[in-house]
């Protein structure tokens, strides 16, 4: 019988090689790319809303973060707010309008409101509001300008290596205490040196820096 | 027929002999090729595919149910933290070594008849460590996050603990597999090439064509092969140290009493070595007989591997007795405890069991008329395989049920998945074996032809 393959089988066999490596290091490329891409991150991407409300509008008009969200400053969790909040102003301001429907709804039979999570870290990670509001971060620094979107979307992929960044070196992201609400904050130009004050005077980085220990959020 | 084995067996495989007399090369061309070729598989063969396809449906079994109900399945519990998938991961880590040390540091050494039998071993090792692989993996809880394991540009910003010797196993392993591999089938390219050349179908020249890789045998090819091969077997050669000692250590660097002891890494490949050895004999001694090969592996080989095996047993067995003195001689009431609930505690039976295994059965040995005994041979090294088993399940379990306080104390039985995965996973290895001696020739044909020329004429 005569031989199979004739000596383009050369070319085929030297291709498929370069084609192979090729081919794994675009999958896995992509596969990269995609988990890192706003589209699974939902970063920058309005979640809508049962009640189209604007933080932007309300943010605006002067009030402060800590009216709705209550126990940012003492507990882990920063509460949403029920809808007797809400109606503390709305039942004077616009309190026929079609968009409020839902709220007075839900005020009138005490059913909460299903609002959409955005910022949701998986289970295994413990975070605490509090610790961080007390040290000095601002709503900002991770939250990036809610006063400035209608619906609220995520600024940051949130991703571990993002946390680790601040846990590292704090005093880079740090402002003073009374800052921490003022959303139009920036960082003076020597943030390092206030930064290494601060974290020095809000013991930050006490106890053998344990800020990058594991246990610290995973516990 | 049975007379007429035995006949063949006295005739041809003399002791002394490496080859049976009166070979040329075609007739081991014609001998070895044909098995795959022309030949039909044999009754025993179909056999033992049906027995280990079942046996494989148990290794789905165990993985869909470990991933629908999770690790709550298996018998591990506080204290007993890691169970019978880690023994088993251990166990058929161990059987691999004995490929690579035939393949690799017997070539070295310039040992002509590891020839015989070292296509078979590499093969036998390749599967074995895949089987390991599987233990760790369903360990883990969350078996698909498994690439976490290695150091690749994440978005947690940390690279794996390179300080774990876990950590050090992923390495050693990932190298062991993919060493073993392309050195398993560097060795079989000339092979395929003649399989290619001797066969009859379309198919068959094209399949067995693409896999040799255009081999034809020019004398730069065989220049070229050789240089690699000898590169192969040098990069192999630590990997029969470093991948036993590494596992050794994943128990030695604990602070557990029965685990942390500097003995554990040299003890660890001797037990790999005299378990891989038992497991080669355990499937050579049948193979050998189902398919007639007494004419290559000859009663000199099974001596050999019984030799090899023995010495490492004898090792393993100091190793043992070792384990006992220090435990006493330490002084330390946590390892005299250890060492004396080993012995007289609720896992008494595994530890006399594998005393008997591993140290008394072995010394039978000593005689050369055991060592050529196929059939005496063929059951120690199933005792020897049961006996390295119990060695991990004593070291696993024994060390860990007794916690440093009384009121951890626990006990620790596996249960219908742990067995379930077990079983599965040597329906996995055993039908892997059979499909690669169904398809590739389990005996490499021009080494042995090149051994037949030197010491046959």
């Amino acid at each position: 019988m005569a031989q199979v393959f004739g000596p383009w089988a050369n070319t085929v066999a030297k291709l498929s090689i370069v084609l192979g490596v090729f081919f794994v290091a675009a999958a896995l490329a992509t596969l990269d790319t995609i988990h890192r891409s706003s589209y699974v991150r939902l970063t920058g991407v309005a979640r809508p809303q049962p009640v189209a409300f604007s933080h932007k509008h309300h943010a605006n008009m002067g009030i402060d973060c800590r009216y709705c969200h209550t126990t940012v400053e003492e507990e882990a969790f920063a509460n949403i707010p029920p809808t007797s909040v809400c109606m503390t102003c709305h039942t004077m301001v616009w309190a026929d309008s079609p968009a409020l429907e839902p709220v007075i709804e839900s005020y009138e039979t005490g059913e909460p409101i299903k609002w959409k999570r955005v910022h949701d870290l998986p289970d295994h990670v413990y975070f605490d509001h509090s610790a961080h509001v007390n040290k000095g971060i601002g709503c900002a620094t991770c939250h990036g300008r809610v006063d400035e979107m209608p619906l609220v979307w995520k600024e940051q992929p949130l991703f571990m290596k993002w946390c680790l960044e601040c846990h590292r070196e704090p005093e880079q992201f740090i402002r003073p205490r009374e800052e921490v609400f003022n959303m139009a904050y920036e960082s003076p130009k020597d943030q390092h040196e206030l930064g290494e004050h601060l974290v020095e005077e809000y013991e930050v980085k006490t106890h053998n820096h344990r800020l990058m220990d594991c246990w610290i959020c995973h516990r | 027929m049975a007379k007429d084995a035995k006949f063949r067996e006295e005739a041809l495989g003399q002791v002394d002999d490496m080859l049976a007399p009166g070979q040329t090369f075609a007739s081991i061309d014609r001998d070895i090729t044909d098995l795959v070729l022309t030949k039909k598989a044999p009754k025993a063969w179909w056999v033992a595919l049906f027995v280990s396809g079942i046996l494989l449906g148990f290794l789905m079994l165990a993985i869909t149910g470990l991933f629908f109900y999770g690790l709550g399945i298996w018998g591990i519990n506080a204290p007993v933290g890691w169970g019978i998938a880690i023994v088993n991961m251990v166990w058929w880590i161990g059987i691999g070594h004995a490929g690579t040390l035939i393949s690799a540091i017997l070539f070295l050494f310039g040992q002509d008849w590891r020839v015989s039998i070292n296509r078979f071993a590499e093969a036998m090792t390749i599967f074995a460590v895949s089987a390991a692989g599987l233990f760790p993996v369903l360990h883990l809880g969350r078996p698909w996050l498994v690439y976490w394991f290695f150091p690749y540009p994440n978005t947690l910003g940390m690279w794996p603990q390179f300080r774990s010797p876990l950590m050090w196993d992923v390495f050693a392993i990932t190298a062991y597999v993919l060493t073993s591999a392309m050195f398993w089938y560097l060795g079989m390219i000339p092979d395929l090439a003649a399989m290619r050349d001797r066969a009859k179908l379309k198919i068959q020249k094209v399949l067995y064509g693409i896999h040799a890789l255009g081999w034809r045998g020019s004398a730069l090819h065989w220049h070229r092969y050789e240089v690699a091969y000898t590169l192969f077997a040098g990069l192999a050669t630590p990997l029969v140290v470093s991948v036993h000692s590494i596992v050794a250590l994943d128990f030695a660097t604990s602070v557990i009493p029965g685990w942390h002891t500097t003995i554990f890494p040299p003890y660890f490949v001797a037990g790999a070595v005299f378990s891989g050895f038992a497991m080669v004999l355990t499937l050579l001694i049948p193979i050998r007989r189902v398919y007639r090969l007494e004419k290559f592996i000859t009663l000199r080989h099974i001596d050999n591997m019984a030799k090899i095996m023995f010495a490492n047993g004898l090792i393993v067995f100091y190793g043992y007795l070792n384990e006992v003195f220090f435990g006493w001689y330490s002084a330390h009431e946590f390892e005299m405890y250890m060492i004396w609930n080993r012995m007289t505690g609720p896992y008494a039976w595994s530890f006399w069991a594998l005393i008997f295994c591993n140290g008394v059965v072995p010394q039978l040995l000593w005689l050369k008329r055991i060592r050529t005994h196929t059939i005496a041979l063929f059951i120690i090294s199933i005792i020897i395989n049961i006996g390295m088993w119990l060695e991990r399940f004593v070291i696993v379990v024994t060390s860990l049920h007794r916690d440093f306080l009384p009121s951890s104390w626990g006990m620790y039985m596996p249960t219908f998945w742990d067995w379930a995965l077990y079983l599965g996973s040597i329906g996995f290895f055993a039908f892997a074996l059979l499909l690669f001696i169904r398809w590739v020739p389990m005996i490499s044909i021009f080494e042995v032809k090149e051994v037949n020329h030197k010491h046959n004429h």
